[in-house]
């Protein structure tokens, strides 16, 4: 990880804000992400906002997550691409800000003049940074709507409909997307509402959605987290410092179309409900059947430590494992990062609970659809899980220090 | 209905911060104000027994308070008229915290209002602010504010008559008829609602939903009408309150000369009038039984646009940008709001279906945050 940022922090603006307010905007110096991924970062720390990629894919998985889709107000054509600009210029200066535990605008949440609402919301001051990373995707809609769907990439299809999917509209799709995931939830649902806010006129949210317990690591040296079935999640996931699998299976290469994407990604959105009344009444041998992975070691069934090869051929072949493992699907990898929820309940004295599944591919044409494809039909977990929200973004590339979010396609 | 004043948002504000920021405008003065200005807030002490304001005397113009709360009690403080309508009132301020409310105040004579607790009558103090508040800032907000006053007393008026009217058809035992006149006979008072809520005790008697009513209190007004004709399906038993509400609006239009309006409350009340619209109307709860909701939001939107088109010479002056983007918002409010009319007017809320209100509410939200930049704007 880069040094932090030499801004001044929420913390010490807070201290400062007499002198600061005084001396006017004080100077800030970005950090920048080098084309190297990440290691382990400290808690609480900055993750810097620039770089080739953006944050929030590569870096360590943070604790929480505050995700929500955006619907643009905009009328087509280049008008509306105006207002859109307008705004992601104005989303980018604040998410440098933010990311770095700055207000949205120098002295936002405590302004001079008291005859107008504060400009930054004020619910993050003197919080740390908490590893805060935004990172924006594009639905398919933003390309028809901001007049540009000739630079659409073809990788962003319509998702199929999956076996047994029961996907609600209202919770899925949206014309942009922006993940903001930090170690303190009070953090993520900051920014979240402070780019909603900005948004006002341009675009409205759609859906939103809290996650904790981070199903996912990215750090394969740390211990792997576990999901709400008990069970270890994303052990043999890509690693975040593993630049020659990232170049392969996650950021989208120089060669790939469209031209603007290059160094971005596609990100993968589904809210699986989780019956986990109905797992608990499972038997622990049939958990391990059904996951393939034995439930405290999370090694492989049949082997005896986590990180042991997983032998496809060697595992009961309707197993999550079996069918998910890259051996089964021709090398295909995608990397995890989901978050678990539990929104209230389901009327019926369940818990609503289960996985917000996020993953990052190059081509999801080549890698999640036909890896669901295969889940949804053979997983013998697919008992357990219904699908009920679906996204596909395109996430642009990384961005540099005085450019903004997806200039690479609005300014081709 | 809408029981608090704006002013007190300007006033929302963590404790922690207030010292800063009273540093922070000292060094940039008070120059937002449209009045004369203070060098720095007024301090209020307030206890579970007292309420001690650091002097008793202010100078005209805008006046900033600051409650330090040393009780142990959730705190409130109100600055009131002699008749005890409301200047503004700074609410919530927890036991060892302090909160800030700014006000415009005349010279003249006040009470300041400790609320320990936040019930019962309080503690109070008087207070006197003297001297001649420097003018305006702006000579074209005078004739605004003018102009405006004119506008009130004829939307206030427009309400009395349709209120007559309504009472007569109660009185006739007219159901169909009452029926017809209730929402139109309500136009007027959405137009100018946040003056007529400055008054403080009008509000409550004339516009109370069932859903406010705290026990014991009596429930009268637009409302008990309402539910009489619409939900209960008859007339009877409504001729009192009919007549009642026709001696509020009376009352109303009576009052309406010396209301205190400035070019500050007027851009507030433009802010509130969307509020509004956005708190109680696109759910529907406003008009409960009768569901005229949106009756009440197009009147609603007619008083904020009448608030902007009279400052928008010194807007477009002073914002330009704020100027455009005010009338462009209000545009395709009012293009949505014409989408849904029908020859025989507005159709019952009823008939708007989820995906519809969502897109009138993003229209009211689109509106509102330019809107809730006017005042600084104008007042600057």
């Amino acid at each position: 990880v880069s040094g932090p940022a030499t801004g001044t922090s929420r913390r010490a603006a807070l201290g400062l804000l007499g002198s600061a307010v005084a001396a006017g905007a004080a100077g800030v110096t970005w950090a920048v992400r080098t084309g190297d991924a990440e290691a382990a970062a400290t808690p609480g720390t900055a993750v810097p906002f620039h770089g080739d990629h953006q944050a929030g894919i590569a870096t360590a998985v943070q604790d929480r997550l505050h995700m929500a889709a955006f619907d643009l107000r905009v009328a087509g054509g280049s008008s509306g691409r105006a207002a859109v600009v307008r705004m992601l210029r104005q989303w980018t200066g604040a998410a440098a800000r933010m990311t770095q535990g700055l207000e949205t605008v120098d002295g936002g949440a405590a302004p001079t003049i008291l005859d107008a609402p504060p400009e930054d919301t004020g619910e993050a001051l003197a919080l740390p940074p908490s590893r805060l990373t935004l990172t924006l995707g594009l639905g398919p809609g933003f390309f028809a709507k901001t007049g540009l769907d000739d630079s659409r990439p073809s990788a962003l299809v319509d998702l199929p409909r999956f076996k047994g999917d029961d996907i609600d509209p209202a919770r899925s799709g949206g014309d942009l997307v922006v993940q903001a995931c930090a170690d303190d939830p009070q953090v993520a649902v900051h920014a979240i509402r402070n780019l909603a806010r900005m948004a006002t006129g341009t675009a409205a949210v759609r859906w939103s959605q809290l996650g904790f317990g981070r199903t996912s690591s990215t750090t394969p040296t740390e211990q792997t987290p576990r999901n709400l079935f008990g069970f270890k999640d994303g052990t043999n996931n890509i690693a975040g410092d593993d630049e020659a699998t990232l170049n392969q299976h996650v950021w989208v290469g120089a060669g790939d179309d469209p031209g603007w994407m290059t160094g971005g990604s596609y990100l993968v959105a589904r809210r699986i409900a989780m019956r986990i009344e109905s797992w608990d009444r499972v038997s622990l041998r049939e958990q391990e059947d059904v996951t393939g992975r034995h439930k405290i070691s999370g090694a492989p069934v049949g082997a005896t430590a986590e990180h042991d090869p997983v032998q496809v051929s060697a595992l009961p072949p309707t197993a999550h494992v079996a069918i998910a493992h890259p051996d089964a699907n021709g090398g295909v990898r995608i990397l995890r990062r989901g978050y678990s929820y539990v929104d209230g309940s389901d009327g019926f004295g369940h818990l609503d609970a289960g996985l917000f599944f996020i993953a990052f591919c190059r081509d999801p044409r080549t890698q999640y659809v036909p890896l669901q494809t295969r889940l949804a039909r053979s997983d013998a977990m697919t008992e357990y899980l219904t699908h009920t929200a679906s996204g596909l973004y395109a996430v642009p590339p990384g961005v540099r220090p005085g450019q903004y979010w997806a200039q690479s396609l609005l300014e081709a | 209905v809408h029981t608090h004043a704006r002013p007190t948002r300007a006033g929302v504000r963590a404790g922690v911060l207030v010292g800063v920021l009273l540093g922070a405008a000292g060094l940039a003065g008070c120059s937002s104000s449209s009045g004369g200005s203070q060098a720095g807030a007024i301090t209020v002490t307030g206890t579970d027994t007292a309420c001690t304001p650091q002097t008793s005397q202010v100078a005209a113009g805008t006046v900033a308070f600051r409650l330090e709360n040393q009780g142990s009690r959730v705190n409130e403080l109100y600055v009131l008229r002699p008749d005890g309508s409301i200047v503004g009132e700074r609410e919530n301020v927890g036991p060892g915290t302090s909160g800030e409310l700014r006000v415009d105040m005349p010279a003249g004579s006040y009470t300041l209002q400790c609320k320990p607790g936040m019930t019962g009558d309080g503690i109070r103090t008087a207070i006197t602010a003297t001297g001649a508040a420097t003018a305006a800032s702006d000579p074209r907000l005078g004739p605004a504010v003018t102009a405006y006053r004119g506008y009130v007393l004829t939307e206030a008026k427009r309400s009395l008559a349709g209120a007559q009217q309504l009472r007569d058809a109660v009185a006739a035992g007219n159901l169909a008829e009452a029926k017809a006149l209730y929402a139109s006979s309500r136009v007027g008072w959405e137009r100018i609602e946040p003056v007529a809520e400055s008054f403080g005790d009008l509000d409550p008697r004339i516009d109370l939903r069932e859903a406010d009513l705290e026990s014991g209190q009596t429930w009268t007004g637009w409302h008990v009408i309402e539910k009489g004709l619409f939900r209960s399906g008859t007339t009877k038993g409504l001729k009192p309150v009919a007549d009642r509400l026709v001696t509020d609006l009376q009352d109303l239009v009576r009052r309406v000369p010396t209301a205190e309006i400035s070019a500050t409350s007027m851009a507030n009340g433009a802010a509130e009038l969307l509020d509004e619209v956005a708190k109680t109307k696109i759910t529907g709860e406003e008009e409960a039984f009768s569901h005229t909701d949106l009756v009440d939001i197009q009147a609603n939107v007619d008083g904020a646009r009448q608030v902007v088109t009279l400052l928008r010479p010194v807007l477009t002056a002073k914002s330009p940008d704020l100027a455009t983007q005010l009338e462009s918002s209000l545009a395709d409010l009012q293009k949505i709001l014409d989408g849904h009319r029908t020859s025989a007017g507005f159709p019952s809320y009823t008939s708007i279906t989820q995906d519809q209100r969502r897109t009138l509410s993003e229209a009211v939200d689109a509106a509102s945050d330019p809107l809730s930049r006017l005042t600084a704007a104008v007042a600057s």
